[in-house]
């Protein structure tokens, strides 16, 4: 016989709905890559899609075995046809870096939830999408002029110390105002200012940096390389290991920062570590995709309500994957909704994500705690 | 003497500012510490400050024979566990997944719960009566029920000493007694050492071993409630001057109606105590008479009235007792009859009421009549 105790701790219930939420999120995250590969201009049947794609994937396989013996034949494949370099050259980078940054983007939401014990935080809302926007703005305009040229990693430097430069703000703000409205306030004029400097930045360029400035800031994957998949995988990977490794310390700090610390939690390191991990992620995020918004907030939200926990040894793994089956959907939609016109992708995740937000606040009125 | 906890000329404040100096204590195991003081008398500040919250300013801190200052937060976490002040909102979180936090020192890296930290939740569910609960969102319990699975997350952490600072705020008196019973009982079988602060001095009264009291700058009295009960500490300490305390019972009556008495009781048998107040409320000095030193009476017409005419319990009434309340009455406009049953030792109360009746000052029995 189980005792009370037993079975409501028992996570086997838990488990199941979190095995079953895992498993339609991956189907329909291989669903959503192969319907944006099959989709656009050129359409790839989904038989030449597989076919394609194992057989890339046993030469480079084989590759990494026989000193590149089979480079030629993984050459071939690649360049067989227009679909196949579609496939290649376009689609697949592109589909696989929405999942990727559409994951990352999810997990940082997630981690300034956390930090700011505040459901609806995330890097957009609190203006660091806003602050990375303006020290990039800086980075093309003035030092790029004086150094020559720029790299993907020297933007993706600038998007993380604009980042993090707006989280410390946002997180000495925090302290002297406990208030969730008032922060949300502080944030949106935080990212105004920023937006001001970038906008007075702007006024001082040559037309092509503002053409630069304002592609990457649209926020879209269009144009996506296999370089940009290699960066991502390689920053946001360790910052989402380092995120699912801190589950036991972030669970007793959403009890509270005084509960954490009476429970051992070294609080003030964990908290070094959570913001640092989340400021990489949206920082990478930024960089490449440009600013994304309300994906940080949405995803974390949509992703507790399916599993109906807040463990967050289960949440953040499913946090990552909702994240990246939103991105790789909302993007589908950017691409071709208006063929051949491409909208940002900010539009269609705005249109799903900030919904989201307004219920929340609605529900937290009621609720009756700010 | 073997004790669990103590300080040695310790001083708490914040900023480097001292709050309070020399606090020494001493607490054996299974005893149980309150602070009390008035608000902002630096309760919770020494609360933190053992708790690691704050640095100790000078002095030092001891659980069991080791100081503070060597023992890690993980080794801390084992031996010490806090019921804070702050509520907490978990979201979509059961009780016992909040219970099982406490488990958290023990877990390995991933917070795996093993079969006896599942039985360490089950027991501490148990000792505070709600293993009901276990199954149920947090968010939805009463006031009441989270405060016991606060304390059973704090049980669940199997430490030698718990803390808990006001753990009775927020609570109605139903559960107040509840918890401290539970906190008396852990103290008494597990040798579970408490220290606490509350606001309500006869609780604190009733379920300490020692009491700590403080005024902001410093230790007022140190000591066991029957040390501290024959003392003016904590009248002093609260600055009850305008109303009155009474210590023997932890009750707590308004301040006295100024003036002569217009009215004179004659009570006992603790009929008189609802007329005292019923007079208070009203704003009208009363007398009261002759009423038995240990009569409840007694003691509620003390603290309402400067004119009580007392007898020495289990003697009987004397003539000069008698001729006082008779020049009371006098100079009073009504006597009121509270109804008290007479016998041999008070007949003296009847023939109060016939002198009343025989002189024409007006014998009521109730409030009615008074102006």
């Amino acid at each position: 016989m189980k005792s009370p105790t037993g079975t409501a701790l028992d996570l086997s219930g838990k488990r199941i709905r979190f095995m079953f939420v895992i498993v339609v999120l991956l189907v329909q995250l291989i669903l959503g890559l192969v319907l944006n590969i099959n989709t656009g201009s050129v359409s790839i049947p989904a038989s030449d899609i597989f076919r394609m794609l194992l057989q890339s994937i046993r030469y480079k396989i084989s590759n990494l075995f026989t000193a590149g013996n089979f480079s030629e034949a993984l050459d071939a494949v690649i360049n067989a046809d227009t679909a196949s370099q579609i496939l290649f050259r376009i689609r697949l980078p592109r589909v696989l870096l929405a999942a990727i940054l559409g994951g990352a983007l999810s997990v940082s939401g997630y981690l300034l939830q956390v930090f700011f014990r505040n459901p609806i935080a995330g890097p957009f809302v609190l203006g660091i999408s806003s602050g990375a926007k303006m020290v990039v703005g800086v980075t093309i305009i003035f030092i790029t002029p004086a150094v020559g040229s720029f790299s993907s990693a020297g933007l993706m430097f600038s998007a993380f110390l604009g980042s993090l430069l707006i989280t410390l703000l946002v997180l000495l703000f925090s302290q002297k105002v406990q208030n969730m409205s008032m922060l949300l306030v502080i944030g949106i004029m935080v990212g105004y200012i920023c937006t001001a400097v970038t906008d007075f930045c702007i006024t001082f360029a040559n037309d092509h940096d503002v053409v630069n400035l304002t592609n990457w800031s649209m926020g879209s994957f269009s144009g996506a390389n296999w370089e940009q998949v290699q960066t991502a995988v390689l920053v946001c990977l360790p910052a989402v290991i380092v995120a699912f490794l801190l589950s036991k310390p972030i669970g007793a700090y959403l009890l509270s920062e005084r509960y954490a610390a009476s429970m051992g939690v070294p609080v003030k390191a964990f908290r070094l570590a959570l913001l640092l991990a989340s400021s990489l992620l949206s920082a990478c995020v930024t960089a490449i995709a440009g600013p994304v918004s309300f994906v940080g907030i949405a995803v974390p939200h949509i992703t507790r309500v399916l599993l109906k926990t807040s463990k967050p040894i289960l949440v953040i793994p499913a946090v990552f994957l909702c994240g990246a089956v939103f991105c790789v959907y909302c993007d589908l939609i950017a691409r071709t909704m208006f063929a051949p016109v491409e909208l940002k992708i900010s539009t269609i995740t705005s249109v799903f994500g900030a919904p989201v937000v307004i219920y929340l606040m609605i529900k937290r009125r009621k609720t009756g705690r700010e | 003497m073997n004790t669990a906890f103590s300080t040695r000329d310790l001083s708490v404040g914040y900023n480097r500012k001292v709050l309070i100096q020399g606090i020494n204590i001493d607490l054996a195991p299974g005893k149980i510490l309150t602070l009390i003081g008035p608000n902002g008398a630096g309760k919770s500040t020494i609360l933190k400050t053992i708790t690691r919250q704050l640095e100790p300013l000078s002095g030092s801190v001891y659980f069991g024979e080791r100081s503070l200052r060597d023992i890690s937060g993980k080794e801390f976490a084992k031996q010490t566990a806090v019921v804070l002040t702050e509520r907490v909102h978990p979201e979509m979180m059961t009780c016992a997944e909040v219970v099982a936090m406490g488990r958290y020192p023990y877990t390995n890296l991933f917070g795996r719960l093993t079969e006896e930290d599942k039985a360490a939740v089950q027991s501490s569910l148990e000792r505070v009566h709600a293993l009901d609960l276990a199954s149920q969102d947090f968010s939805t319990l009463s006031d009441g029920q989270r405060q016991r699975i606060m304390l059973a997350r704090a049980i669940c952490q199997e430490p030698e000493i718990i803390v808990l600072d006001e753990p009775t705020a927020y609570l109605d008196i139903r559960y107040k007694i509840e918890l401290l019973s539970i906190l008396r009982d852990m103290a008494r079988e597990q040798k579970t050492t408490v220290i606490m602060t509350l606001h309500e001095i006869d609780l604190a009264m009733k379920v300490s071993d020692d009491l700590l009291l403080l005024d902001g700058e410093r230790v007022c009295a140190y000591g066991t409630p029957d040390e501290l009960i024959t003392s003016n500490d904590i009248e002093e300490l609260f600055a009850i001057h305008s109303g009155s305390y009474n210590l023997l019972f932890g009750s707590v009556e308004l301040p006295k109606p100024e003036g002569m008495p217009k009215v004179f009781v004659v009570a006992g048998n603790g009929k008189g105590t609802p007329f005292f107040r019923a007079l208070q409320k009203q704003g009208t000095p009363f007398a009261a008479g002759i009423l038995f030193e240990n009569d409840v009476d007694c003691q509620t017409a003390e603290m309402l009235s400067d004119h009580v005419i007392k007898a020495p319990a289990f003697e009987p009434i004397t003539d000069n007792q008698i001729s006082s309340a008779i020049k009371m009455i006098n100079g009073c406009q009504y006597v009121l009859d509270a109804g008290a049953p007479s016998g041999p030792l008070n007949r003296a109360n009847r023939e109060l009421i016939l002198y009343a009746q025989k002189t024409g000052i007006p014998v009521l029995t109730d409030l009615k009549g008074l102006p």
